[in-house]
């Protein structure tokens, strides 16, 4: 199996996973720090079969995913910061259409064109809350390049099985940075595909849900079902409705279907939280720094734990309340001036005092920034 | 209706929605009667639309459909129908969804000339948000935003995707329904971008507003003021004062960029950079 180690860039490692969970299209606009997965697509894709496409902006980037997707195609786009703003309103589009899709956005400093080579890690809320109105989504952020790999192939497959935009938030860091990453066996990896309608189904209602999950079955454009698909609310049938009982039906569905399924969805590594009295929590490439820290404060003798939030929405609760009663102190540190963080203290809800560690000069957070902050607090 | 169209339908969505005597609707017959005539696999066929009452049109049709985000049906149908290049891609849009919001994208989609028919639904005015200037609202124009008359000079439409690469341009109106479909037709059988400016109208705004009438009397105004652009070469500039060209403006062959790509793809799987 040496062969399957590589050397690579998160952005190459984001590529390689996307096409080994069955991307077989891509339309994008360059970015930096993204630029690479555009570059990469225009060279892997054809080789396997599949369409890259150079749109003419981010919105439309966008807007030829979810096209892509509804012809039963795996479809991916990445940005960064001004695109990912642009995007906002198809993003919306595909959560109330309920297209999968993934949007990559590898973060620069911000706001504005800011930081281009830069890392920050200020698109959190963004991510959640970037599109109007009420709306499900996933957001995953890896820590490694090797993590960048998994975490993309877990995008699709969390897009195909909820039929849900997923976004990949990265940073500069990590999209540049080059490690060993090691490959899996292809036949090993778990690679998930949309639930369509039985074949011949002829009273097909694209938004009929008749599973415990909530996510109805997907047929594609050009089978011969004829369905609607519109931005608009719409009922079972797909056709637009103003019935208020239907709308808060399909708005709550929506949310629902991502929330009812977060212990599938939600993923997060820890170290030494058993015995912790103060705990670090972070993610993307600051939880690396995060996790340094923890263990330089445990040479010291420090009772330092460490949680790395690899799933960011739906935010996971459960770390929180899990060290919640044993730990006196949760420290945040990230690269904006406190957005997880505000989930942190949501769901501590008083119960444990909440330090923030932030930087927003685009440069990294190291671990001795992080160690200080322990030991300040200890 | 004649029955034989009503497959083409969903009828069960019918009445539609548009005002009384809206062009939309005489517009909405003419590219189902072009799909018709031409014998087009109707499980074939995707519809896309932005949004404005025009793009209200693909939920009254009974194929695929998909009515978008405002401006962006051109950037949807690009991926559908590279990804899928077995559709028949129209795309139904308004002026201000094709020509404003939706510009830059029709502008790319020419220059691609990629195999996307898109039909657009010309009323000169923005109808759904009722009776707004758009980019094809003539100047000196009255609107509910231009209220002592439109400043803005307005788009020649078929002009501009001409320069933008289109490979097949006509425009028609709802008066002239029976050449209209024959655009369509020629659009729908044309290998590459093509695109028909449709004039409709809009009697409860831009009529209104500049008091040209009710609908027949507007379907005249577009009897009395459309010059076919073969009459047009012989007729003095002062003659063409005040009118408007109808007609196919534009037709070439030109490699379409699906089949572009499929080389790309053929070439990558050789090895050859
Ligand atoms: C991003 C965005 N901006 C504005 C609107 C509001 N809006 C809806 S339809 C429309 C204009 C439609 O005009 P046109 O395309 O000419 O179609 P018509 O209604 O005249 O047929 C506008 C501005 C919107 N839906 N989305
Ligand atoms: S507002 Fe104008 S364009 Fe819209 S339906 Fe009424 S007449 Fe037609």
């Amino acid at each position: 199996m040496e062969n399957n180690v590589k050397l690579m860039q998160g952005n190459e490692a984001c590529v390689e996973g996307a096409i080994a969970a069955g991307m077989r299209f891509y339309a994008g606009y360059p970015i930096t720090p993204s630029t690479e997965i555009a570059e990469l697509c225009a060279e892997k894709l054809p080789l396997v079969g599949g369409k890259f496409i150079q749109m003419e902006d981010e919105i439309a980037s966008m807007a030829a995913i979810i096209g892509a997707s509804l012809t039963g195609v795996k479809a991916m786009t990445a940005t960064s910061g001004p695109g990912f703003s642009l995007k906002q309103e198809n993003i919306g589009f595909a959560a109330l259409t309920e297209v999968p899709c993934v949007i990559v956005n590898v973060q620069r400093g911000g706001p504005s064109t800011g930081l281009p080579t830069s890392p920050a890690q200020g698109d959190v809320m963004q991510a959640r809350w970037g599109t109007h109105g009420d709306h499900p989504v996933i957001v995953l952020s890896p820590s490694s390049v090797e993590e960048t790999y998994y975490v993309t192939v877990k995008a699709f497959n969390f897009a195909e099985k909820y039929r849900v935009p997923v976004i990949v938030l990265m940073d500069e860091v990590i999209g540049h940075m080059r490690e060993r990453v090691k490959l899996p066996d292809l036949s090993e990896l778990e690679v998930v595909d949309r639930v369509k309608p039985e074949p011949g189904k002829k009273d097909y209602y694209p938004y009929e849900v008749d599973s415990d999950d909530g996510v109805p079955p997907m047929a594609s454009y050009g089978e011969g079902y004829r369905f609607h698909v519109t931005g608009l609310i719409h009922d079972k049938t797909g056709f637009p409705t103003r019935d208020p009982q239907i709308t808060d039906r399909l708005i709550r569905r929506l949310i629902n279907k991502i929330e009812c399924n977060k212990y599938d969805i939600i993923e997060y590594k820890e170290e030494s939280l058993d015995d912790a009295e103060i705990i670090v929590l972070s993610y993307g490439s600051t939880a690396r720094s995060a996790q340094r820290a923890v263990r330089m404060a445990r040479e010291e003798g420090i009772k330092a734990g460490w949680v790395q939030t690899v799933t960011i929405w739906p935010f996971p609760s459960e770390v929180v309340d899990k060290v919640c009663g044993k730990a006196r102190t949760i420290i945040v540190p990230e690269m904006n001036l406190g957005q997880l963080v505000l989930e942190v203290e949501r769901v501590a809800a008083g119960r444990l005092k909440i330090e923030k560690v932030n930087r927003v000069d685009g440069e990294m957070i190291t671990p001795d920034e992080v160690l200080q902050k322990i030991k300040e607090v200890k | 209706m004649q029955h034989h169209l009503e497959k083409y339908f969903r009828m069960d969505k019918l009445p539609h929605i548009w005002c009384p005597g809206c062009g939309h609707g005489i517009l909405m017959g003419a590219v189902v009667r072009a799909i018709d005539n031409l014998k087009l696999e109707q499980d074939k066929i995707c519809v896309v639309s932005g949004i404005g009452c025009s793009s209200r049109a693909p939920g009254y049709m009974n194929f695929d459909t998909l009515h978008t985000t405002h401006g962006r049906a051109l950037a949807f149908a690009t991926g559908i129908k590279l990804a899928k290049p077995e559709l028949k891609v129209i795309v139904v849009t308004g002026d201000g969804d094709c020509a404003a919001i939706g510009g830059n994208h029709l502008i790319h989609a020419a220059r691609r000339n990629i195999d996307i028919t898109t039909i657009v639904f010309n009323n000169n005015i923005y109808g759904m948000t009722s009776g707004q200037y758009s980019p094809m609202t003539p100047k000196g124009a009255y609107a509910t935003t231009a209220p002592y008359g439109n400043v803005d000079r307005n788009f020649d439409l078929c002009k501009l995707a001409m320069a933008a690469g289109a490979t097949y341009v006509a425009r028609g109106t709802a008066y002239h329904t029976n050449q209209l479909i024959k655009f369509i037709e020629d659009a729908l059988n044309h290998k590459g971008f093509s695109l028909v400016d449709a004039v409709s109208i809009c009697p409860t705004y831009f009529g209104r507003k500049n008091k040209l009438g009710n609908a027949i009397n507007m379907l005249k105004w577009q009897k009395d003021h459309a010059v076919s652009v073969s009459v047009a070469e012989k007729l003095p500039p002062e003659k063409l004062e005040g009118k408007f060209l109808i007609g196919k403006f534009h037709k070439s062959e030109e490699p379409e960029y699906v089949e572009e790509y499929d080389k790309i793809i053929k070439k990558a799987q050789e090895g050859r950079k």
